[in-house]
């Protein structure tokens, strides 16, 4: 401890007491609901990225000719993938939902001279979802019934 | 609702005692008392041993800030009955991940030096003399940094940063958020001095994001907003720099 | 023993000792400073004012009149001298202030923006929102951090001063941390630490409250001046005793007693006109406001509450934006402690203890007559403040003085010689006071709450607003017993590690002799000016009592009472009006004559 907050320095003596430094258990996360939303959040991130990584399957796939395709198809169709497809799909809207929530905080937008309150800036990514979303949704469709 | 309430309070005396434990009191429950009503009620009448800070008890102070039930909240503003409706007992410990010295009264001056650290002042060199009168700021300009100017260092959000738990040299919610308070004063010109500091690992790129720090402030400071529009800033300064040559002095 | 030497010392590390601080290290960079306070600056009460400071700005305005509105406010008892230093010295703190950050509100060209306060004929009073306090107090504190030869004793509480050699060597002080006690030397010691509302029951005061530095100065042999007059602030919330700040009043509330009738208009304060008018009714001076209460209660025309009875402010007219622009701390104080939404309800308010005129007894320059003793803030009395201080005149007080006090310590330390070795010897005597004395005592019968809820339930009785003869002796002799049995107290806590009931037992002991003359001096002055009324002497009495009282410790431990005069300069003592027809409502510029 040094002159850095302009206190006197502390010498360790007869007169100085014992601090009692409470020891942060590696399960510091777990048995309060703020910290274990934070946890799954970043945890999310894992399952964002299995998901890409079963696109780039995908892809190979596709690339490897109907039959590979359908090859994949199946392993797609198994109760175990579809079981994880979910976990992934609830861990990715978990993900976007806090995304659009949180980033608002870092950019205050001003509106003549007034704070543009944080849940209009959010909307539009929730508009821009819901848009691309339909798009996407309608694309799939009309090319399934081609 | 119930006459009376028991508060579980860590106790330490580093004299006696190897590690904090708890002793239970049993307290009045009047309409209008806070938690800290009833530790004083508690010091006054039972136990005169049982040590605290407290001075305003309005909530401008930031003394008396302590867990309860496991949230970090000032004992002046947190009300009995709100924990007496639940029937349950009211625990009470000092701010999570500071030293404790004695009972609920934690080390601050690991605080302070990061409070220092950022550089919390008007960083404004050969200033006109002050005949020529105040520096203009319209309304809109404070209200720029105003929000960060509330906070009044009673560490709540030091105690809910699990950042600070974990990496004791990160230098924490309210020091950042009075780093931004000065960045963001347009009479300001220590922007750069500042960035200097605080673009590193145990400054702002130290918070995840959490969002603890803001829910548990008192006075709505929103460190967390404060330090994601520093990072942003910081990047952008970064790639500045790039651009335009050293010590151009970009705020 | 372990030891420092300094050469300025602040007891205290509020607004005051913050100010006296930066003004040593500005004035003489090589000098070491300490600031020793019992709790962390951020802390000290400074930072609960609400309203604003006073100070000259606006073109329509000019020092003269506040110089009158200070005299005539504080019923003639202010040092005219020092009002006129004074005012000529608040517009330059507060802009200084304004150069170190502190953000003022501002108008929308950008130039600091002004309000009405109570007892001021023009608007001078600059504020940050309704935290005026806070953000002074934080930019100062903030300030100071950039100023090495500034070495802060955070949470050290002060004992005694060490006197020898008829001038002061410096402090003994306990490092709370540690209970390690220690002697401090200094060359000039600055007391800093405020006022005393904690001798009350009610007030808007803080906890650390206890005039520790008025003791400190009293029982080293320096004068206290003008004791008997405390102020209580009309607006403070019932049981909390939570100031609602006059700028409530300023920005047009209204005081209503039970019948929703606005009574200030019963009391020579003028009449009630829609829009706040200077000087006039609600904006009237705080003693006459605090006055006026005591009349409605004793007609029967107050509300009565579980905590005292109660009459009521009314802002619903104001609106919810002006509230939320102007006064958002005091929408949130009320709906948090008193459950009262100020948009919608009238927030329920009785006068309660909140400043103290009197105190340590300085000169223009915040010196006292002990050599190398200066004094600055609510602990001392220059006196500005006279019977009675408007508001928004304490914030710029602690500033002006403050900085004085600074510059004339940095002077005298400069020239004195370092303090010499026998107060080593007293330092070793005080640390056996405390350690047998209080610390280590057993057998004790008395608890500290007990004498300290006796002594605030004496000083409300016989000290309050209005006093009389018999209840002031009764007082006295009560407090005498209370002294007694002080000295029988007994501590629960006898470890060294962050002993706070130690340090309550001190602060009782500072708050019983800091009482003790409180009532002495009210029952000497048998006159009723300002905030001092006596039901058996109600008038004014210029010809006996234009005097300041100073009260001083006796060889045998009582308080010796004696008057010096008052020093007038230009404004002979006239009588205080308020509320005069000719007052043209806020906002409009005023001419430059005075009532």
């Amino acid at each position: 401890m040094t002159t850095e907050s302009n206190t006197r320095p502390v010498h360790y003596s007869e007169f100085h007491p014992r601090w009692y430094r409470r020891p942060v258990s590696v399960y510091w996360w777990i048995g309060q609901r703020q910290y274990l939303k934070f946890i799954l959040r970043e945890l999310s991130s894992v399952f964002v990225a299995t998901f890409v990584v079963e696109t780039l399957f995908q892809l190979n796939a596709l690339k490897g000719g109907p039959q590979a395709y359908a090859e994949f198809q199946k392993t797609l169709a198994s109760p175990l993938i579809i079981a994880l497809n979910l976990l992934c799909l609830l861990f990715v809207l978990f993900h976007t939902i806090t995304w659009f929530n949180l980033a608002p905080s870092a950019m205050p937008i001003r509106l003549g001279g007034q704070r543009v309150p944080t849940f209009l800036v959010a909307a539009p990514s929730y508009v821009m979802w819901a848009v691309i979303s339909a798009a996407v949704y309608w694309f799939v469709i009309s090319w399934s019934q081609t | 609702m119930a006459n009376t309430i028991t508060l579980e309070i860590a106790r330490y005396s580093p004299e006696r005692d190897a590690a904090p434990h708890f002793q239970n009191f049993e307290v009045p429950v009047h309409k209008e008392w806070v938690v800290l009503d009833a530790l004083n009620h508690i010091k006054d009448q039972e136990d005169g041993s049982l040590t605290y800070r407290w001075s305003c008890r309005m909530g401008i102070c930031g003394s008396c800030g302590m867990m309860v039930n496991g949230e970090p909240k000032l004992t002046c503003a947190t009300f009995l009955t709100d924990y007496a409706k639940q029937g349950g007992k009211i625990r009470v410990e000092p701010l999570r991940y500071f030293p404790v010295v004695r009972d609920l009264v934690t080390e601050l001056t690991d605080f302070l030096a990061k409070l220092k650290k950022v550089k919390p002042w008007l960083v404004h060199p050969n200033q006109p003399p002050l005949s020529e009168g105040e520096f203009l700021q319209t309304p809109e300009q404070v209200d720029r940094y105003k929000q960060f100017s509330m906070c009044i260092n009673c560490t709540l959000c030091y105690a809910a940063c699990p950042v600070v738990g974990l990496d004791p040299i990160f230098v924490g919610p309210a020091a950042l958020a009075l780093a931004q308070r000065y960045n963001k004063d347009s009479r300001d010109q220590g922007s750069d001095e500042r960035i200097a500091v605080l673009a590193h690992p145990d400054g702002i790129w130290g918070c995840t994001f959490v969002g603890e720090c803001t829910r548990v402030c008192p006075k709505h400071v929103d460190p967390a907003g404060a330090i994601q529009q520093y990072k942003i800033t910081a990047v952008l300064e970064w790639l500045k720099s790039f651009v335009t040559p050293k010590g151009a002095g970009v705020k | 023993m372990d030891t420092s030497l300094h050469d300025v010392l602040l007891v205290g590390g509020g607004g005051a000792g913050l100010r006296a601080a930066i003004a040593v290290a500005e004035i003489n960079p090589k000098l070491r400073i300490a600031v020793v306070s019992k709790v962390y600056p951020m802390r000290s009460h400074t930072v609960s004012a609400e309203g604003g400071a006073a100070g000259v700005a606006k073109p329509d305005d000019a020092l003269d009149e506040h110089a009158y509105d200070t005299i005539s406010g504080g019923d003639w008892l202010s040092d005219q001298d020092a009002v006129e230093a004074f005012v000529k010295e608040a517009p330059q703190e507060l802009l200084q202030l304004e150069r170190w950050g502190c953000p003022w509100n501002r108008e929308p060209d950008g130039h600091i923006a002004v309000r009405a306060f109570g007892g001021m004929k023009k608007m001078r009073t600059w504020f940050a929102a309704d935290k005026t306090g806070f953000h002074m107090l934080h930019t100062l504190f903030q300030t100071t951090l950039q100023f090495d030869p500034i070495t802060r004793y955070d949470e050290w509480f002060v004992t005694r001063l060490l006197v020898d050699d008829g001038r002061v060597q410096g402090v003994v002080a306990i490092e709370l941390m540690s209970g390690r006690i220690q002697a401090i030397f200094a060359k000039a010691v600055i007391i800093c630490t405020g006022g005393c509302g904690r001798i009350f029951p009610f007030t808007t005061n803080a906890a650390i409250k206890n005039g520790d530095g008025m003791a400190l100065a009293y029982r080293a042999g320096a004068p206290l001046k003008d004791m008997e007059f405390i102020q209580y602030h009309p607006t403070g919330l019932p049981f909390t005793g939570i100031l609602i700040t006059e700028a409530a009043r300023a920005e047009g509330g209204y005081l209503v007693n039970k019948d929703g009738y606005r009574y200030l208009q019963d009391y020579n304060l003028g009449t009630p006109e829609a829009k706040p008018v200077l000087r006039s009714m609600e904006l009237g001076p705080r003693d006459r406001l605090s006055q006026a209460f005591v009349h409605e209660d004793h007609k029967g025309r107050t509300t009565p509450t579980p905590y005292g009875s109660v009459v009521h402010l009314d802002l619903r007219h104001l609106g919810e934006k002006l509230i939320n622009a102007k006064l958002p701390f005091v929408r949130e104080l009320c709906l948090k402690y008193q459950n009262v939404d100020p948009v919608k309800e009238m927030i329920p308010v009785r006068p309660v203890v909140h400043y103290m005129m009197g105190g340590v007894s300085t000169d223009i320059d915040g010196a006292t007559p002990l050599e190398g003793l200066f004094a600055a803030g609510e602990a001392a009395c220059v006196s500005i403040n006279g019977a009675n201080r408007l508001g928004s005149n304490s914030l710029p007080e602690c500033l002006v003085f403050g900085a004085r006090a600074g510059r004339a310590a940095a002077a005298y330390a400069s020239e004195c010689p370092a303090p010499n070795g026998a107060a080593h010897a007293m330092a070793s005597d005080e640390r056996h006071r405390l350690e047998a004395g209080l610390l280590h005592k057993s057998g004790g019968r008395e608890r500290i709450a007990t004498i300290r809820t006796e002594m605030q339930s004496t000083m409300e009785r016989s000290a309050g607003i209005y006093r009389e003869q018999k209840l002031l002796k009764e007082g006295a002799a009560k407090l005498r017993e209370l002294q007694e049995r002080f000295r029988d107290v007994q501590l629960d806590d006898h470890s060294r590690t962050f002993n706070t009931e130690l340090e309550s037992a001190l602060e009782l002991g500072f708050m019983l002799d800091v009482a003790e003359t409180m009532m002495q001096c009210a029952l000497h002055r048998t006159e009723s000016r300002g905030a001092h009324q006596r039901t058996d002497y109600p008038a004014r009495d210029d010809a006996k009592f234009l005097a300041h009282s100073l009260v001083v410790r006796s060889p045998d431990g009582t308080p010796r009472v004696e008057y010096h005069p008052v020093t007038i300069t230009r404004w002979p003592p006239a009588e205080r009006v308020y509320g005069q027809k000719t007052s043209k409502p806020a906002g409009e510029s005023q001419t430059a004559s005075s009532n």
